[in-house]
């Protein structure tokens, strides 16, 4: 049986209004909590259901919130990162446009969870009209009493805000997200302190990823121990991928982690496989910042097991073979695009984005992006992938945030299983010009080394 | 309505109803914290002004209490504020990995042409803007532009020849 805990509503007409909402059973989860449970009953079934960050790190959620200091008389927030600016994601907004009650219900429960009496949800200013839906839908819970002062006699308050960015990848990276709320420049602070010490306006808070927020839902309703069931290993529940690229059908799926990504490539009820009757040449397969997989490393891993859509089995082989789970951003190249312009692209965009503190990130991922535009355009040397691999790795762990990491990785792992096409721009500078390079030969990884 | 590359002072004023708007935006921030809500606000100053001038951005700043260097440097940061005119339509055309793979870069070729300006820049009429952004969390509808606060995705030249008719 394939479960959707998220989305499976979302087609329900009418479904983005309270009045359909509730009657389909939202806000049941809320009545529970307030009702039956203490806010540590909360945290403690979030810790049974072993569900982790849907932002992309992955980190345990059930930990994070135990981590959230509580000194007497301080506020706490919980803010909702509803930036999604990673390449290739774009499943928060599916949730948001569709089942924007869904959201409000986690932040409702999670908030109730962690004690915090304001919680604001921080969205990407291009999503300007979803803005617009969540406002809505949160003016709908007040009016229906889910929010604002002593929720269903409860004796617990809460106030729910919604506000936007203004056009930054970097403040989705929490620290950045905090200064941005703030209404000043999005620049990461140094951790520590971590913002579950000093977060917003200097108070204990916690940054958690829409999805990670609307999945506390179908957790609390239906218990932790029912959601860890779902999933393989500790990779549980179930997760919002979205596809794109050169499939038969790009588009925002709900599944069961431990899919194997080949019935998720390849079958009718999710990608339906790759257009143009193409072959598959490469994949990211978690969001811009993860490592690329080649073809031959897609469906299996380097020791030919069945390679799945969980944490683990996608970084099965480490850097050397594997990827990353990532934010779900699930990205198919067939056999007529170039690697080498793509980590050009990347790169281009990670250079565009780097908030300029850190001098190996502002100045490294600009280096790279000229040394790759002309790899590209038939102009590099051969010393020059050598180059590149010598700048990531200096970017790579020296920067405040991680962005230097998100701009290493592409460029680290392209190199390190495409190197033949870089080889080729430069060998065949002139024909690469004209015609795509095709598929990269496979290897065998018997003492895989860098 | 104010000129457009031309703010006089003594005129800027947002409407009434922006104005009761940003009495709620403030009051949802803790006293003292009123700053949190200029990104908002300079969203909305945009939308009324055109485009942030010097001027635009010292009324901001004068309505949250704030010094203008505060809304300078957050007008500068975020790409989508404009701190230079812009035309009244401005197509933003993404063009990043996943878009370029599904013909991004075929689009804004086919806009160039057609409107007779490069990336960056805007026809003599003042109509129209052209500019390339990235990622909009659109990719599986690539190729994909935003006008305003639509998204017009799964692109080609004839959309755009529409989009263009409808909007001269
Ligand atoms: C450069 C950068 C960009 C990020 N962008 C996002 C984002 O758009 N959305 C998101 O949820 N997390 C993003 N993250 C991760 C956040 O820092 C944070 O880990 C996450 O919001 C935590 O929520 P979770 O534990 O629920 O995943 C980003 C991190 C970095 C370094
Ligand atoms: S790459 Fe264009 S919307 Fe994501």
């Amino acid at each position: 049986m394939k479960r959707k805990l998220l989305i499976d509503k979302a087609g329900v007409p009418g479904i983005a209004s309270y009045e359909v909402y509730r009657r389909e059973g939202g806000y049941r989860s809320v009545e529970k909590a307030l009702k039956s449970m203490s806010p540590d009953d909360v945290v403690e079934e979030v810790k049974k259901s072993g569900l982790r960050g849907r932002g992309g790190a992955g980190f345990p959620t059930g930990m994070k919130w135990s981590f959230l200091a509580k000194p007497e008389g301080v506020p706490r927030y919980l803010l909702c990162n509803a930036d999604e600016s990673e390449p290739g994601t774009f499943k928060d907004r599916y949730l948001m446009e569709h089942i924007p009650h869904l959201l409000i219900e986690g932040m409702i429960v999670s908030s109730y969870a962690l004690g915090a009496n304001t919680s604001y949800i921080y969205i990407r200013g291009e999503y300007m009209w979803i803005l617009h839906i969540l406002e809505r839908a949160i003016a709908e819970a007040y009016q229906a009493g889910w929010l604002g002062k002593n929720i269903m006699g409860s004796g617990y308050n809460l106030d729910l805000h919604v506000t936007p960015g203004a056009g930054a990848y970097i403040c989705g990276e929490e620290t950045a997200l905090i200064e941005s709320l703030e209404g000043k420049r999005g620049n990461p602070r140094i951790k520590p302190p971590f913002p579950a010490v000093k977060g917003l306006w200097g108070c204990p808070t916690v940054v958690n990823n829409v999805e990670t927020i609307a999945a506390v839902v179908p957790i609390v309703n239906d218990g932790g121990d029912e959601y860890a069931k779902i999933g393989i290993g500790r990779s549980t529940g179930t997760k919002l991928i979205s596809a794109c690229g050169n499939i038969q059908k790009p588009g925002v799926y709900e599944i069961e982690l431990g899919l194997s990504v080949e019935e998720f490539l390849y079958s009718d009820e999710y990608c339906g496989g790759m257009k143009n009757g193409k072959q598959l040449k490469a994949c990211v397969p978690g969001g811009s910042s993860v490592p690329i997989l080649p073809h031959f490393l897609v469906t299996k891993t380097a020791q030919g097991e069945s390679r799945l859509m969980s944490y683990e089995s996608l970084a099965d082989g480490g850097f050397q073979t594997g990827s990353m789970l990532g934010s779900g951003g699930f990205i198919v190249y067939d056999e007529d695009q170039c690697i080498v312009r793509n980590t050009w692209n990347f790169t281009r965009f990670y250079h565009h984005e780097s908030c300029g503190q850190c001098s190996p990130c502002r100045e490294g991922t600009g280096w790279m992006e000229k040394v790759l535009h002309r790899l590209e355009y038939g102009h590099g040397k051969q010393e020059d992938i050598d180059l590149l691999w010598d700048i990531q790795a200096k970017i790579e762990g020296n920067t405040i945030c991680p962005l230097g990491d998100a701009a290493a990785w592409p460029v680290a792992s392209a190199i390190r299983h495409f190197r033949e096409e870089f080889e080729w721009h430069v060998n065949e500078s002139k024909l690469s010009q004209q015609r795509n390079y095709g598929r990269v030969s496979e290897k065998t990884f018997v003492n895989a080394t860098a | 309505m104010p000129d457009q590359h031309n703010h006089p002072e003594s005129q800027l004023q947002f409407s009434d109803e922006t104005l009761k708007l940003i009495a709620t935006l403030t009051a949802q921030y803790p006293d003292g914290k009123q700053k949190s809500a200029l990104l908002r606000v300079l969203h909305l100053a945009q939308l009324e002004f055109g485009w942030l001038s010097a001027p635009v951005m010292d009324y901001v700043a004068r309505l949250l209490h704030i010094q203008p260097v505060e809304v300078y440097e957050v007008a500068t940061f975020y790409s989508m504020y404009d701190t230079k005119p812009v035309g009244k339509v401005k197509l933003e055309v993404c063009r990043t990995g996943p878009c370029m793979i599904e013909g991004a870069e075929k689009i804004v070729s086919y806009i160039e042409q057609k409107l007779g300006i490069k990336d960056g820049e805007t026809t003599a009429d003042g109509r129209f803007t052209l500019k390339t952004v990235e990622c909009l969390g659109a990719c599986g509808y690539a190729p994909m532009m935003q006008v305003g606060e639509h998204y017009h995705e799964h692109l080609t030249e004839e959309k755009i020849d529409r989009f263009i008719a409808d909007n001269a």
